[in-house]
């Protein structure tokens, strides 16, 4: 019951955030309220089992919500910017040594592995290609591996970043 | 001083054109496959930009849509060219 | 006012920031590094030129005080945020497929994933 009370009021808002504005009557037309109340009803029918598959609510918590705005503005931005001239910098001199290489994350969560996946693949040098189902490792394409590094088994996922430690963020926001 | 606006279209569809040759020239489909998704994300730009040109929301709505069906279609040409369809 | 001071200058760096991607997608060897140079660069050209859109917004907000301009920034917001989770995922979704297909990458260091698959 409580993941399709959720799932309707995410899409509820989503809704409202999309067609603000549309009536004479405060802010939204009564009509649009009507018709956003029933077709959010349906996608819970419909999408229930999707959202909240472990029965886990831990995301809920307001807390966690605010860290991951302060995550994504200040340093995945910074992280960002500096992956974009990076890049640029790659793409005018040429100078790449690619590889793939096994990093090893310690996230326990779904939702944590995605969204380190996320952050690697936007961040300086490196890509996520696979996952290894049974431990959870990343196997992760980097652009420019040091010299002496591809010796290493394995690397942690917070030697992937440079200005700040991702992953300890993801692991405060998500576990 | 709405020129800029569609400057910045141009800009864009130029890169569009950049993306197409790779589209073309590719050597194997995950290339074409990157190419395509690309230029997805400059239609979307473009969208949204042209949106304020002409000043019609209804735009940015259709950019929306298009942002989240090519996400689909590329799921799926990925999982057809990975061998798992 | 803010307008005219900030938003070409957040076009040109969108602008920028998209051509290099170009310049990449032509110019890298193999797929994994061309991926790294289109991902990266037109999610943060389109953060910059949609960021122009929203200051353009808020601009005319204050000189009009019309609200269709405060939806044309929200509307704009949620496309973005759309679009940067998306372009993420499907860049991963294409590189997994592209190792499972067979193409390595090109002047490939080391290769740890070719390893675990046999």
């Amino acid at each position: 019951m409580i993941p399709f009370i959720l799932t309707v009021l995410l899409a509820f808002v989503l809704y409202l955030l999309l067609t603000a504005g549309s009536g004479s009557t405060g802010v939204w037309a009564y009509s649009e309220i009507l018709i956003g109340l029933i077709l959010a009803c349906a996608v819970g029918v419909v999408a229930r089992n999707f959202l909240c598959r472990h029965r886990n609510y831990r995301m809920i918590n307001p807390l966690r919500l605010i860290r991951l705005c302060i995550y994504v503005l200040v340093p995945f931005f910074v992280e960002m910017a500096v992956a974009n001239l990076n890049v640029a910098y790659r793409v005018i001199t040429g100078r790449i040594r690619p590889g793939i290489m096994r990093v090893r994350s310690d996230l326990k969560t779904d939702l944590g592995t995605m969204m380190l996946a996320n952050s690697i693949t936007l961040t300086p040098g490196t890509l996520s290609v696979d996952i290894d189902d049974s431990s959870g490792d990343l196997f992760v394409h980097i652009i420019n591996i040091e010299e002496g590094e591809e010796q290493k088994a394995l690397l942690r996922a917070g030697e992937l970043f440079t200005v700040s430690d991702l992953a300890a963020w993801i692991r405060r926001i998500a576990e | 001083m709405t020129e800029i606006w569609f400057i910045a279209v141009s800009f864009l569809v130029a890169f569009i054109a950049i993306a197409c040759i790779r589209l073309v020239l590719g050597p194997t489909p995950p290339d074409r496959a990157v190419a395509l998704d690309t230029i997805n994300t400059l239609i979307v730009a473009t969208m949204i930009l042209l949106g304020v040109a002409y000043r019609q929301l209804i735009f940015v709505d259709v950019a929306i849509v298009y942002a989240l069906l090519s996400f689909v279609s590329t799921l799926y040409i990925a999982r057809y060219l990975g061998g798992e369809l | 006012m803010i307008f005219e001071a900030v938003a070409p200058l957040l076009l040109a760096i969108g602008l920028i920031f998209n051509g290099m991607g170009m310049v990449g997608l032509l110019r890298f060897p193999d797929v994994y590094t061309r991926l790294h140079a289109c991902t990266k660069t037109t999610t943060f050209g389109t953060i910059f030129t949609s960021l122009a859109v929203i200051v353009y917004a808020v601009d005319w907000f204050i000189a009009s005080g019309e609200g269709q301009y405060i939806m044309l920034g929200l509307h704009t917001v949620i496309a973005v945020f759309a679009l940067a989770v998306t372009n993420a995922t499907g860049a991963h979704a294409i590189a997994r497929a592209a190792h499972r297909s067979g193409v390595h990458p090109a002047r490939a260091v080391v290769d740890h994933l070719k390893g675990a698959k046999q």
